[in-house]
């Protein structure tokens, strides 16, 4: 896997040479550090742990400070990345030059919280009738049978909480990559508020 | 916030002809036909102008064969080559919906007669 902690900054659109408009999103990266890394032997599993954003001295307790190696500052988000493709060493920065040579990206993120959301906005029931004697309009109708089972049964789609879980989305394509500014932009919308963190990887059925 | 105006000032093209509400404009726009690329020119009176930035658009309104027609441009599109400005209009609100209800004389702006600096 190959990829990269970032920002996301928000939306705008932009022009190709051609006139075309793309609705893009941006995504701002600080520099990733290698602040880690799991191996077959130790762990059972070969990895790379990347961190990023200082994180305040003040801030840092003795054990989260724990886990970081000599001469790695504290990072504030942490995330392992699993058979990373590149050989790296403890202490190694990557940018976003990283996302040079690819044109497909996987962004994962926390979605915007929806609260309390009834069964049409949550599960795309299709509702019944506003008129004509409908008494039916957006509840979730039956959640089962009778005597037997006399319950319901787990995992029945029902209203509830939505939103603020983890989301991903395949195959954005990334539209121009800026190495001064360390942003990229991808086409198209990516889940979460704005300056939420992402995780950007190359995207896997690509 | 400020990065993303940054990449829109990039595309914000910095000599656009200066034109209001009311005005009647000549917009010079590419097509490309198959290989060849060649400019159009579309003619109408400005109803509405939309601002956002680098996506800021005109909306322009002209009666062809009859039957009324309303292109919005991206102005700052690479597609659009240059706006001219061919009469200005004395108009007193900012977006001319009006026009469209109206038939003939009725859906004419006057013109605007500016004082000469001195």
């Amino acid at each position: 896997m190959l990829g990269l902690i970032g920002k996301k900054v928000g939306m705008t659109q932009v022009y190709d040479e051609q006139g075309t408009m793309t609705p893009v999103t941006v995504i701002k990266f600080e520099d990733n550090v290698v602040v880690g890394k799991r191996s077959v032997d130790k762990d059972g599993y070969e990895a790379c742990v990347l961190g990023t954003v200082d994180k305040k001295a003040k801030k840092v307790t003795k054990p989260y400070g724990g886990q970081f190696p000599e001469g790695v500052e504290p990072k504030q988000f942490l995330y392992e990345m699993r058979d990373f493709d590149l050989e790296t060493e403890i202490g190694t920065k990557y940018g976003v030059e990283l996302f040079e040579e690819l044109k497909f990206v996987d962004v994962i993120g926390t979605s915007k919280g929806k609260g309390y959301q009834g069964v049409m906005k949550r599960h795309g029931f299709g509702g019944g009738r506003k008129t004509h004697g409908s008494k039916f309009h957006r509840a979730n109708g039956s959640t089962g049978m009778a005597a037997y089972p006399s319950r319901v049964i787990k995992g029945t789609k029902m209203p509830g909480r939505m939103g603020g879980e983890r989301k991903t989305v395949q195959n954005l394509k990334i539209v121009r990559v800026d190495a001064e500014k360390q942003i990229i932009l991808v086409k198209g919308a990516v889940p979460g508020t704005r300056d939420s963190v992402v995780l950007v990887r190359r995207a896997k059925k690509k | 916030m400020d990065l993303i105006k940054a990449i829109e000032a990039e595309q914000i093209k910095e000599e656009i002809a200066d034109f209001n509400v009311g005005d009647t404009v000549k917009v010079h726009y590419k097509i490309v036909e198959g290989q060849t690329e060649r400019v159009q020119v579309y003619e109408g009176l400005v109803i509405a102008i939309n601002n956002a930035s680098s996506r800021k658009t005109v909306t322009v309104r002209k009666i062809s064969y009859g039957v009324g027609v309303e292109r919005i441009f991206p102005i700052h599109s690479p597609k659009i080559d240059k706006i001219e400005v061919m009469r200005r209009g004395r108009v007193r609100r900012a977006k001319l919906y009006y026009i469209r209800d109206r038939v003939g004389k009725a859906a004419k702006v006057k013109e605007l007669i500016r004082k000469k600096a001195k």
